[in-house]
Formats: structure tokens, C-alpha cells, sequence
């Protein structure tokens, strides 16, 4: 059963705007350094004549700034996970292409194929297994230094459809220095369960706020907000509650308002000879929603070159949050709204990976540029008041995460 | 009335102005090759970064804000 999400930063603000805003500076230097003069001239003007010309120049300012739309790239990735009692595997692809300097298109796929029981089925059901299959378009139109992208992803599944429209703009000001971006995505999902005629809707908005902000030439910062609203359906039809050690259906509340504001930040760190070496970045997010979850994250890395062609990347993830307001492993009184799903409960997890990446030295004449890639996660997640009923102890599982992906520049 | 509106816009826009003036960029755009560079991006590979995103979107309660794509399946 899949719950579609929109990306908090969809491509167009992942590739679209982070990476957009900081190799503009490739494209543009000569540009940009003639509007340096540009600047001034229009500075000048503006006190010389009457406030009615400030928009005038304003815009003018804005309009011969230029940003870049992303590369033209291709990704093909196998992605393999095994924790739990679940397996998960399948192929994921991304294409983004160009056109005519002013718009870039991309089209995503990405399958899971699902087998095995996680804790809730064994205790609760039988195993299964399951594909789902997503695939998504877009398209960044770029205007001056304004970047608008569109967007339509579906899911599928056999007893759960999704699929979300979302929009985003970007807008760079201040010589590049700092990007805003806004995001709206409308969804809707489709709630079945197998072999029965259950058929249930969820309705669900989501609203982004960004910033981006660039402040030395080896340090910039990412602000992220997100509100997602969700009505409709929102337990699932197989998981049930335990009501003093029996089993009844869950019951979750029609609605759920959640919010979740992220900081990131990067710094560049230089070599003995002046060259950048090496980076480290650091991420907090906190969340909260209706539903009396609160959860925090962090998120830290360490990213450097080697010798050669390689490239290699540490990182660490820490997550906690706090159980649902109507969550409990065994309710002793029947209630209004009852839930036994472990990811409502109380509950941390510690993640500790790494990414190896080799860049070819030979292409085809098409080819810019291409990688090899492959990186390893190892996730411990630990429950505090999630029971095993198997064994009555505490339940905490370790899971490993593979990716093995080559990227192509073109 | 129409008198104090334009007035206020005229600040304002005066303001926003002299702002634009102000903001000769600290980093200057040919010092920002350094920002270009892969290692300094905070999704240098997008596709990876949405996969690792929906592996702990699917298991944590906690979503948005964040860098990849999300979602939620029933792979439990």
C-alpha cells in the first residue's frame, strides 16, 4: 500500500534551484560580471529620478540576471533493502533532458517489489507479496531568473492508487545569493484491499516554503516549510489493535494536519593548495501534526575527493519521535480512535552509511560525463513501547539499504 | 486617500530599491565556482536521494521538508 507523498523539494527545487543556483556560476561569470556595472549604473539612476522608476529598474535588474535550468542527465539505479522480515528490491530510472535553454523535461520510474512479513503481518496476518510501480513527468521552464516547474506522479499497486499534480517556483535574487522557492501539490489516493470491494478516498494538499541563501563562496544554507493536509481514509484496512490482548480493526481520526520545517547547511573545505577537497553538511528537521507526533532529525556528512576518479561520502541520521495521541500496544478500554501501527508509536532510529562514487575518464562523444555509484545503509530502529507479542519484549529490528547506480551527463 | 497609497508605494518601492543598491553580492558570482562543485550540493545524486527519502518516509511518522521524494507503502 503506498502513500504518495510530493517530494518536499521536488526536482525542480533538488536539482532545479540548489544546484541551479551554485553552477549558474559556471554559465553566467561573464554575465554576471557585467552586471556588476549594470548595477551600479542603475543604482545611480534611481537617485537621480523619482521613486515611480524603482520597480521600473527593479525588474530590468531582475530580468538580465540569468539562471541555468539542470543538467541533461540520466540515472539507472537497482535499489535493494532487507530489514525487518521485509525484502525490498526493483530498478529506479531518471531521465531529464533540455530544451532550447528554456525548458527541461524529466520522466522518473521506480518499482518495489515487495516480500516477506514485517512484525505487524506475522503477528496479524500472513506474508505476501507485492509490487508497486511509480512513474512521474515534469517539466522547469525557466523565464529571466525565475524557474516554474510542473509536475504528475502516479502510483500503483493493486489495492492502493495514488497520484499527485504539483507546482513549484523558484525565484533568485540578490545576484544569485538567494533563492526563494514556493510549492503546491494537490493528491489523491485510492484505498482498496485485496480480494474485497473496500474502496476508500484521501484527498491531500501540501504547501512549501524555501529559501536558500548563499553566504561565503564555501558555505550556503537551505530553509525549508512544509504543511501537508490530509483527509479521508488514513488507517490501513489489514493493521489491527490490540483491545487487552485481542485483535480489533484500527480506527484513526478523518483528518491530519502535519508541518515540518528543515534547516540544512554546507561548508566547502580547502585544501593545503587552495582546491576544495573535501565538505561537510549538517541538516535539522522538526516535525509535528495533529495527531500529537513530534519528531526531530539530524542529519550530518562528510563528503571527499580522492586521488583520481573517486569520490566517497560518510553519513550519519538520527530520528526520534513520539507516539500518536491515540496509539497504544494493548488499549485497555475501548476508545474512539485506535491504532497499533508501530510507525505512530515511540520510536528512534540510528543510520550510518556510505557512498562510493567512480567517474569514468572515457565516454562516447555524447556522453559529458559518467559515474558508477554504489552506497550501503545500516539502520537500526529501536521501539519503545511497541511489543513483539511473539516474544513480549521491546521490538527493534536492523535494516540494510543498497544502491548500485550509474549516472550519465549529456 | 489615492495621495497616501501612492506615497507608501513610493517609500516602499524606494526602499526596495536602495536594498537592490545594497546588495552588491558579498560573494561575487565568479567566486562561486566553488558552489558549483558536486560535493557542495546538497542532492548531487536526485535519484538516490529520493529512494534513501521514501525508505524512511515508509517507516517514520515524519514527513516534508525534506530532500528527496516521499511517500508512505505498506511494506509492512
Amino acid at each position: 500500500m503506498k502513500r504518495l507523498v510530493a517530494p518536499a523539494s521536488a526536482k525542480a527545487v533538488d536539482v532545479g534551484v540548489i544546484r541551479w543556483v551554485v553552477s549558474r556560476a559556471y554559465v553566467t561569470r561573464r554575465l554576471s560580471m557585467r552586471l556588476g556595472r549594470d548595477n551600479v549604473a542603475a543604482c545611480n539612476t534611481g537617485v537621480r529620478h523619482a521613486w515611480w522608476t524603482a520597480p521600473a529598474l527593479l525588474l530590468v535588474m531582475s530580468m538580465v540576471q540569468g539562471a541555468v535550468l539542470p543538467e541533461d542527465r540520466a540515472d539507472a539505479m537497482y535499489h535493494y533493502y532487507d530489514g525487518g522480515g521485509t525484502k525490498v528490491d526493483g530498478p529506479a530510472l531518471l531521465v531529464r533532458k533540455g530544451f532550447a535553454d528554456t525548458a527541461s523535461m524529466y520522466a522518473s520510474y521506480y518499482a518495489d517489489s515487495i516480500s516477506g512479513a514485517s512484525i505487524d503481518v506475522m503477528t496479524t496476518a500472513s506474508p505476501y507479496k507485492e509490487t508497486r510501480q511509480e512513474r512521474g513527468v515534469g517539466v522547469d521552464y525557466l523565464r529571466h531568473n525565475t524557474t516554474m516547474n510542473l509536475s504528475y506522479t502516479t502510483s500503483e499497486e493493486r489495492d492502493y492508487l495514488a497520484s499527485m499534480l504539483g507546482v513549484n517556483v523558484a525565484h533568485e535574487m540578490f545576484e544569485g545569493l538567494t533563492t526563494v522557492t514556493l510549492g503546491y501539490t494537490t493528491g489523491k489516493d485510492e484505498v482498496g484491499k485485496t480480494d474485497t470491494d473496500f474502496k476508500e478516498d484521501i484527498d491531500r494538499y501540501q504547501y512549501r516554503l524555501g529559501l536558500s541563501q548563499v553566504f561565503t563562496r564555501t558555505f550556503h544554507m537551505n530553509f525549508e516549510y512544509e504543511g501537508i493536509l490530509e483527509s479521508g481514509y488514513l488507517n490501513s484496512p489489514y493493521r489491527a489493535a490490540r483491545l487487552q490482548g485481542l485483535l480489533v480493526p484500527e480506527r484513526y481520526p478523518g483528518t491530519r494536519d502535519s508541518y515540518a520545517f528543515a534547516m540544512r547547511a554546507m561548508k566547502g573545505l580547502m585544501t593545503s593548495d587552495d582546491r576544495l577537497g573535501s565538505s561537510v553538511q549538517f541538516g535539522y528537521r522538526y516535525f509535528w501534526d495533529t495527531w500529537d507526533i513530534r519528531a526531530s532529525t539530524i542529519e550530518t556528512g562528510y563528503q571527499r575527493y580522492f586521488s583520481g576518479h573517486w569520490l566517497g561520502e560518510i553519513h550519519y541520521r538520527y530520528y526520534n519521535q513520539t507516539a500518536a495521541s491515540f496509539y497504544s500496544d494493548n488499549f485497555l478500554t475501548q476508545m474512539n480512535y485506535m491504532a497499533r501501527d508501530k510507525e505512530l508509536s515511540t520510536f528512534k532510529s540510528h543510520s550510518v552509511g556510505g557512498k562510493l562514487t567512480y567517474t569514468f575518464q572515457n565516454h562516447p562523444a555524447f556522453v559529458n560525463k559518467s559515474t558508477l555509484n554504489v552506497a550501503y545503509d545500516h539502520v537500526r530502529f529501536e521501539y519503545d513501547d511497541f511489543t513483539d507479542t511473539r516474544t513480549q519484549a521491546l521490538y527493534a529490528f536492523n535494516a540494510n539499504v543498497v544502491q548500485l547506480f550509474l549516472s550519465v551527463w549529456f | 486617500m489615492k495621495r497616501h497609497v501612492l506615497k507608501i508605494a513610493g517609500i516602499l518601492a524606494l526602499a526596495v530599491h536602495f536594498a537592490g543598491c545594497a546588495t552588491e553580492p558579498w560573494v561575487k558570482p565568479y567566486e562561486r565556482e566553488l558552489l558549483a562543485d558536486p560535493i557542495m550540493s546538497f542532492s548531487r545524486d536526485p535519484l538516490s536521494d529520493m529512494y534513501l527519502q521514501h525508505v524512511y518516509d515508509v517507516r517514520e511518522a515524519a514527513r516534508g521538508a525534506g530532500i528527496g521524494q516521499g511517500g508512505g507503502c505498506g511494506c509492512n
